[in-house]
């Protein structure tokens, strides 16, 4: 039987060859999301800003744009009125109200006298304005930690120069990711930080096989240049990089279209995540590599010459 | 070479087996589930999102009773320095500055600072004092405080259990969050307004004396008091009577006996046989309350739940033990009533619901079945994708993520995780990433069979040179699913362990069962070529 070959056998990319492009892609994937993290900043939800969001069914087919104008007509600030899935689904979201449990109860409730009887409720959240931005911050804090301690652990089992190179090519995804987020119309929870710590995961992992197949090749092939020696190792390991990439995206793929609206929405992020992570640890974490004077290869430098 | 000792071949299909017997139980319905032995019952919990109900998060006012604690301080602060003649002005506690709350006066003679600090510390140990330019500022020291907040913090756990349990909720989750939070959450209900409404009811209850220098105010139902000034150190109350009538009494600011103390309150019958209420105080309570009837003997105090006096009794008797009786002109519907209000608690802190979520059971209907369905296709596209690349060894690593499946499940259901929907999300993402360790094996071993290694040794040399790389990347991704674990909130926990059970079940089966499978396999076929 004929096998499906992804990647042919014995490729010989010169991945370092055309590092100057990769490292542009890259330097502009960076500033253009930094870019909009400045200028546009992050798309908090009411999960960070405090407010509501109601999550409903209605009995028929909407007149959205008549619908919001009663709704913005109630005096309860800004409405934004968005369909999701079908066209019976709406999610209605306002901003917190000025005063106490009382105001948002208020305003709940003349939201849904505005809008009738036989609607299905199938979702309401109040925060507090505290809450969701406290959420963020210490999910964002437990992300460094997490990151840092993975670092410490490359530097111990590696040499530094490999956590180096590491650490910039994850604040690379993180920062795109992070740009993603901003420059799209996606919202800024807690979600998008899971989202986050699993491209982060994914990209470091890959990472490490790359970084492994290098130290590997080090010892083995005392004549290479150091630019040879990690074309070599990124062809020899391109075949489980592109595998690998391609049944976790087949994964996600399949939680996008099929695993309903929410999901969905959380696994787009992830999608683009995972690819950035992959052309990260291919074209920025290996050849950043040439750049520092690895010790064990300098030492078997000194030996040939 | 390939050879498998038969105590691990064992293991292996022992590790299996117990994990189909575990993640099992998630199939039966519930009622098939009861019949089952207790150690057969844990299953995975669905979180809100997903079984549909309402989520609310909490916030215990811990600085309003530090503040309390401090204003019921004044009066004896005042006391004692009158006692040892201390001149001060402006005695007060203090919120504003830098939000901690402290009890302040300035000294007229600085010289009297040594003595000032000796007076405040015989009343309270637990204060810390200081003292600059002759103005004296008591804060609770750290120590005291912790204590206190942890105690008001359990209490109201306490309580809130207590009235969450009293509205009928089934099965309801009420934890401690962080410093000053609390979360409960109630399944299945997609109203919380009752609830919210028994919980957020700040009932605060106290003892206090009633000024009996003014006389109690009537007004007719509806209107306002009139303003009138209350004496210094008292404040105006309301007070609705059994007859429906509203009156103002004035009531001393002072608390006598907090609402922690009031252990038990029944409806029962005086010795007249008048419907009447019986109280049960705890032993430091009991001493205050027994103070504090042989000082006022035929005098009023006012029983207060939340600023409103809810009975104002008269001490008949000097009360010994701690077990007061409260009777007079109510009948048996009002004297239960009353018991029940006293008996559901006082809170020891008002407490502020600051988030709010609630899934109807609909939506989560429809996660769970979109769940499902998305696994499953990710299950079916990445076996054939794996078949495609690696035929035979294909489905070896397909086999493997059917038990990796099968025991993630197990796992999740033993630790009686919560599945949420990036959980859900997690686990599909997972069918994606734990074919890795098998594709990373399959590579070193097409890369041995090219530099020309006879079929059995490359499956040998392939194992081998792909551990460390294995070892390496899962062990990263281990460290930092264990502190996400150690220093994340909520779903990011929740997260946590679904990656690091994961990672760990992935190991078991690339490195155990595949191996195995593959061992089998290997020894039925005459091997020249290996089909991957």
């Amino acid at each position: 039987m004929r096998r499906l070959h992804l990647v042919p056998y014995n490729t010989t990319i010169n991945f370092m060859g055309f590092r100057y492009i990769t490292f542009m892609i890259a330097a502009v994937i960076a500033v253009g999301s930094l870019g909009g993290l400045l200028t546009r900043g992050l798309n908090y939800g009411v999960d960070f800003r405090g407010g509501f969001i109601l999550e409903v069914r209605m009995p028929d087919t909407p007149h959205v744009p008549d619908l919001r104008d009663r709704l913005s007509g109630l005096k309860i600030g800004e409405v934004a009125i968005q369909q999701f899935g079908t066209e019976r689904d709406l999610i209605i979201k306002v901003e917190r109200q000025e005063g106490n449990e009382d105001a948002q109860e208020n305003a709940i409730e003349k939201i849904k006298t505005t809008l009738g009887a036989g609607v299905d409720y199938r979702k309401i959240d109040t925060v507090g304005p505290k809450v969701g931005s406290e959420l963020v911050r210490n999910g964002l804090k437990a992300v460094a930690f997490a990151l840092a301690a993975m670092l410490i652990y490359i530097a111990l089992r590696f040499e530094w120069q490999f956590a180096i190179c590491a650490i910039l090519a994850l604040g690379h995804d993180c920062i795109a990711i992070l740009g993603l987020f901003s420059l799209f119309p996606f919202e800024f929870n807690e979600t998008a930080i899971i989202a986050i710590l699993i491209t982060a995961g994914y990209s470091i992992n890959d990472t490490i096989v790359i970084f492994d197949r290098i130290r590997e090749n080090i010892t083995k092939y005392k004549k290479l240049t150091l630019p040879e020696l990690i074309n070599k190792s990124l062809n020899e390991t391109l075949s489980r990089t592109t595998l690998t990439a391609t049944t976790t995206l087949l994964a996600l793929l399949a939680l996008y279209f099929f695993g309903g609206k929410v999901i969905s929405t959380f696994s787009l992020p992830i999608i683009i995540g995972i690819l950035i992570g992959s052309f990260s640890s291919i074209c920025l974490a290996a050849p950043l590599l040439s750049y520092l004077r690895l010790s064990r290869y300098a030492s078997a430098e000194k030996k040939t010459v | 070479m390939l050879v498998i000792p038969r105590w691990k071949l064992w293991m292996i299909l022992g590790i299996c087996g117990l994990g189909i017997v575990f993640a099992a139980p998630n199939l039966l319905s519930p009622t098939r589930l009861e019949k089952m032995p207790g150690w057969l019952q844990n299953t995975i919990n669905l979180g809100l999102e997903l079984r549909g109900g309402s989520h609310l998060q909490l916030e215990v006012d811990l600085k309003t009773v530090a503040k309390e604690y401090l204003t019921n301080l004044l009066d004896e602060t005042r006391a004692s320095l009158r006692k040892q003649q201390i001149g001060y002005t402006g005695l007060l506690v203090d919120t504003k500055a830098n939000g901690i709350p402290s009890l302040t006066f300035v000294l007229r003679n600085p010289d009297d600072a040594d003595k000032a600090t000796q007076a405040l510390k015989s009343i309270d140990n637990g204060l810390a004092i200081t003292i600059q330019d002759a103005k004296v500022t008591a804060v609770m020291n750290q120590q005291t405080l912790d204590q206190r907040n942890q105690s008001i913090i359990d209490q109201s756990i306490e309580v809130v259990r207590r009235r969450v349990d009293e509205s009928g909720t089934k099965e309801p989750i009420i934890q401690r969050q962080g410093t000053d939070r609390i979360i409960v959450q109630l399944p299945g209900l997609d109203d919380p307004a009752e609830v919210k409404k028994l919980i957020g009811r700040t009932a605060k209850m106290t003892f206090r004396l009633v000024d009996s220098s003014v006389p109690p105010i009537m007004v007719s139902v509806g209107s306002p008091m009139p303003y009138t000034p209350a004496p210094l150190g008292s404040e105006y109350l309301e007070e609705t009577r059994h007859d429906g009538q509203v009156r103002y009494l004035a009531v001393k600011k002072q608390v006598m006996v907090s609402g922690e103390a009031l252990i038990d309150a029944q409806a029962t019958f005086s010795h007249t046989g008048q419907p009447a209420v019986s109280l049960k105080f705890n032993s430091s309570g009991a001493r205050k309350f027994a103070d504090m009837s042989a000082q006022n003997i035929k005098k009023q105090f006012a029983i207060i739940l939340d600023d409103k006096i809810i009975s104002a009794p008269v001490f008949q008797d000097i009360i010994h033990d701690g077990n007061g009786q409260i009777s007079g002109s109510f009948n048996v519907k009002e004297a239960n009533d009353l018991a029940l209000l006293l008996r559901a608690g006082a809170l020891p802190a008002p407490l502020k619901v600051i988030e709010e979520r609630t899934v109807g059971p609909s939506l989560g209907a429809d996660s769970i079945r979109d769940g499902q369905v998305a696994t499953v296709i990710a299950f079916i596209l990445v076996s054939v994708f794996m078949f495609l690349c690696y035929s035979t060894f294909g489905v070896f690593a397909d086999i493997a993520l059917i038990f990796n499946l099968i025991l993630l499940f197990a796992g999740l259901s033993l630790l009686q995780a919560t599945l949420t929907l990036p959980g859900i999300a997690g686990i599909a993402l997972t069918i994606g990433m734990a074919v890795d360790a098998n594709v990373l094996i399959y590579e070193r071993i097409k890369e041995e069979i090219r530099a020309g290694i006879r079929p059995l040794a490359a499956i040998e040399a392939g194992y081998r040179r792909a551990m460390t790389t294995i070892i390496d990347s899962n062990l990263t991704t281990l460290i930092g699913a264990v502190v996400l674990f150690e220093f994340g909130t909520g779903p990011i926990r929740g997260f946590a362990v679904t990656l690091a059970l994961g990672i760990l079940i992935s190991l078991f089966t690339a490195l155990s069962l595949t191996r195995l499978i593959i061992t089998l396999w290997a020894k039925r076929q005459k091997l020249l070529t290996l089909p991957l």
